[in-house]
């Protein structure tokens, strides 16, 4: 058996009362590409930001290349040619790409001789790797592929021989995590050991020799890749068996209540996201809008949801007139029954420093079973969040925890159980599951499909075909703004995608 | 006419300096993602320890020292409040406004019995001006003459030192390994803490930084611009400092435009105290002691482009929660 690059053994942290690691025993052969799978809160982040020296495990014991080492700053880890790219990006987001690249790695006190190798090093890993970035491009212009390719030289430039990157692909387009796997396994063949965290466990059959799965702050399985399926390895994160796919019954579409007529939408720069749109949902159906990232799909659900101003076109609501110059009142569509799940639920879905009963009903707290008089009836409203724990299986229990201390997959169960609560009676949902772990897909995907069955109008955007496919009754792809077909449940991945990519719209364009 | 223009300008370089010199250390501090609202205490326990080691030891440069040495004890203090146990930085600012201001009077009194006051000080013991080679012969001289004899030359050298800072902080922000640290540090600390260099110690590096300049501020106060300590001598101007940093958008050069037009107000408003001006009339000197904070709000509302502080700024890096 070739050598270990990197072994942990009996790795334990806790934060506060949360044991995020318990007992971990993990071994990565050099020259490997190692996966690691587990439910959200799992403690996979944690793990791998000891092994950075990001966080101190409270006991265990570390060694690289066979020899016990002590790490206890980034620093350490550097030096002994670890290199992490973390779930959300290390980047300075006002400074450029090379001042990224060189930050803690100057190689004297004035930048100047810094600037100019690193200009060249840079140079050649991008000849060498494909990871082409323009090295002066401000990081907050650069979109999210490109900064998780600065984020990938930067370990790359400091020479790490072990390289960990913790959900990478969360936020690529499938171009993207395309292009990202062939620069992974080409480091792979210059003799780098690479430890990829991942919930697509697509990506963990194509890519890795093997793969630990994490459950609840333990390590569960170690298995060979080419020995182990799918099935087995989500039954393993989850501890017991998981619907890949959510059984559903035939829909029976009614009324129509959101109707969308020749919307048309520009960005801040003045270019058309959305091209002259127009479709229905109707109650009782759910209807997905597939297309790869950045087709105008979130430009077209905010528009619909109110946030954003509308070039022109109308949006009905039950049969009303949606206000579209960007302004409308959210707590009036909330109360017309329209609910949003947004995309981004850092930003737009909660209120991280705010508890958790306190975000439940962020947006509702007007309404009269929150009330007390003037003031917020804090019983009602700590009932009412338990109530959403235990239904939704939000973890830790505690609704008093502050939001940013629920790991990804659980804030957006709180935002789900926010949304779907107040019985709506259209919701829109962008990227149901992103960063969600197996169970949590399924435990999400059937609350909409039970949403559809109460004759609720269901809006779906994503941009994994998967989740589309398996939820919607009638599928929409989105190209360049427009949509340029409409699909059956049944329609193949491969037709999808020819349409994903815009290749049957050019045609007929000709 | 010409003269009365030179005069007000030779007092705006005057009252600007300590404003420059408070604003260039809120500078270090700010950028390094910590909030200094204690810049004015810090200026005040300066002044004071400056103008006291003067007067005891008859030394200027022993004044000098003391003053930094005192001021910078202040400015870890606030470190060690906001950096190493994460405490509110606004807050340990204010406790240290409100230290400076009571132990100065305190100490003041109990070892000078003046009032509050420190000993006049002597020649030796002050910056006293410098008279650059030549500045007499061409004082007569139109125009050029009053430029270099009342502008330029004839200044104690704290007033240089202060300009000189000027060009020096923007050489150390934007072109050593020291100021790319720091300024990433106030923008996000856990890039820095991932790239393995240590946030406290970056921090506490920056707050020195600021701890020395506003310890020379202190000491100009009251060691160049005064003969000694009075109660209270700074008069806000380490709130002024903060406005003209925040009107300045934390760069150097601009700091010192916006210090200049600050103690330009403030040169202005004394030359003008009871004569009116043409067309508007008499102008209230409370009126141009406001313009300094008017300005800076109308900044902040948006109105002179828009103002981005450093993103990490006031918030106490926090790794586990
Ligand atoms: N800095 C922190 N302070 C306090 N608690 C934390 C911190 N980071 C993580 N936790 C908690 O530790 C547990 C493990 O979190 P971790 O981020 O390692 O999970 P994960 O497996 O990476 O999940 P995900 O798939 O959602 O990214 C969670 O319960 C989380 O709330
Ligand atoms: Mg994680």
């Amino acid at each position: 058996m070739a050598q270990a690059a990197i072994e942990l053994i009996g790795i334990n942290k806790s934060f506060g009362a949360v044991r995020a690691n318990r007992d971990i025993n993990l071994e990565v052969e050099r020259g490997t590409i190692h996966g690691i799978v587990g439910e959200n809160g799992a403690g996979k982040s944690t793990l791998m930001s000891i092994l950075y020296g990001f966080y101190q495990a409270d006991s265990g014991e570390i060694r690289v290349g066979g020899k016990p080492v002590s790490i206890h700053t980034s620093n350490d880890a550097i030096a002994l040619g670890i290199g992490m790219v973390h779930q959300h990006f290390m980047l300075v987001d006002n400074f450029t790409v090379l001042e990224n690249v060189i930050l803690g790695a100057e190689s004297d006190a004035l930048l100047k001789s810094s600037i100019t190798k690193a200009r060249s090093e840079l140079d050649r890993l991008e000849r060498e790797y494909g990871l082409e970035v323009d090295p002066d491009a401000v990081i907050e212009e650069l979109p999210v592929g490109l900064q998780q390719r600065v984020e990938i030289l930067k370990a790359l430039y400091r020479g790490a021989e072990i390289l960990i990157l913790d959900e990478p692909t969360g936020v690529l387009t499938p171009a993207e995590a395309d292009h990202l796997f062939r620069i992974l396994k080409q480091l792979k063949d210059q003799g780098k050991t690479i430890v990829l965290i991942t919930h697509k466990l697509r990506e963990i059959m194509a890519i890795t020799d093997t793969v630990s799965v994490m459950r609840q702050g333990t390590m569960v399985a170690t298995r060979t890749t080419k020995e182990t399926t799918v099935g087995e390895l989500a039954e393993l994160m989850v501890g017991r068996r998981v619907l890949l796919r959510v059984e559903k019954g035939q829909s029976e579409a009614g009324a129509v209540k959101l109707s969308v007529k020749n919307l048309t939408v520009k960005d801040q720069r003045g270019v058309t996201m959305v091209d002259d749109v127009s479709f229905d949902v109707r109650g009782g159906e759910i209807v997905g809008i597939a297309g790869v990232a950045g087709n105008g799909q979130s430009e077209l659900l905010e528009a619909i949801s109110g946030i954003r101003h509308a070039v022109s076109g109308e949006v009905m609501l039950d049969g009303k007139p949606i206000d579209l110059t960007g302004k409308a009142d959210p707590g009036e569509l909330r109360d017309r029954g329209l609910a949003h799940v947004p995309e981004d639920r850092h930003h737009v879905g909660l209120v991280l420093a705010f508890e958790e009963n306190e975000n439940s009903i962020l947006g509702y707290h007007d309404d009269e079973r929150y009330l007390k008089g003037p003031f917020l009836d804090v019983d009602a409203i700590m009932a009412d969040a338990k109530d959403k724990i235990e239904k939704y299986d939000i973890r830790p229990t505690n609704p008093r925890l502050k939001t940013a201390n629920f790991s990804g997959g659980n804030q957006q169960k709180i935002v789900l159980a926010r949304e779907m609560e107040q019985d709506p009676g259209v919701l829109i949902v962008g990227q149901p599951t992103r960063g969600v772990d197996v169970g949590a897909i399924e435990f999400i995907h059937k609350r909409l499909i039970a949403m559809r069955d109460q004759g609720k109008a269901v809006l779906v955007v994503s941009v994994e075909l998967d989740e589309i496919r398996s939820l919607s009754d009638r599928i929409l792809v989105m190209f360049a703004g427009r949509v340029v077909g409409e699909r059956g449940p049944d329609a193949t991945e491969g037709e999808l995608g020819l349409l994903m990519a815009g290749v049957e719209h050019q045609e007929a364009a000709e | 006419m010409f003269n009365a223009i030179v005069q007000v300008l030779d007092s705006t370089i005057r009252l600007s300096v300590p404003l420059l010199l408070a604003c260039l250390a809120g500078l270090y501090s700010e950028r390094a993602g910590i909030f200094d609202i204690g810049l004015e205490g810090k200026m005040l326990v300066g002044a004071f320890a400056g103008a006291s080691a003067a007067a005891v030891f008859h030394s200027a440069l022993i004044g000098l020292g003391t003053a930094i040495l005192i001021s910078v004890a202040f400015a870890l203090v606030h470190g060690f409040a906001s950096i190493t146990h994460r405490g509110n930085q606004i807050v340990s600012g204010v406790a240290i406004n409100f230290i400076a201001a009571g132990s100065t009077i305190i100490l003041g009194q109990a070892w000078f019995s003046q009032g509050g006051r420190t000993p006049a000080l002597q020649p030796g013991e002050r910056f006293a001006a410098i008279t650059w080679p030549g500045a007499d012969a061409i004082r007569d001289v139109p125009i050029i003459g009053p430029i270099y004899a009342e502008l330029i030359s004839g200044h104690s050298i704290l007033v240089y030192f202060a300009f000189a800072m000027v060009p020096f902080t923007w050489w150390v922000l934007f072109r050593t390994r020291f100021g790319l640290r720091m300024r990433a540090v106030g923008e996000n600390p856990a890039a820095v803490d991932t790239a393995g260099i240590s946030v406290a110690w970056l921090r506490y590096r920056a707050l020195i930084c600021t701890g020395i300049l506003t310890g020379v501020a202190g000491a100009y106060l009251s060691m160049a611009q005064n003969g000694g300590f009075v109660k209270d001598m700074t008069a806000g101007k380490g709130y002024i400092a903060l406005a003209a940093l925040i009107f300045a958008k934390w760069k150097p050069v601009n700091a010192m435009f916006a210090c200049l037009l600050f103690g330009f107000l403030d040169a202005a408003s004394i030359r003008l105290q009871g004569s009116p001006l043409p067309l508007v009339g008499k102008v209230p000197a409370q009126f141009m002691q406001a313009l300094p904070y008017v300005l800076t709000v109308i900044l902040l509302a948006g109105f002179i482009g828009k103002a981005i502080p450093p993103r990490a700024g006031g918030v106490p890096y926090v790794k586990e929660r």
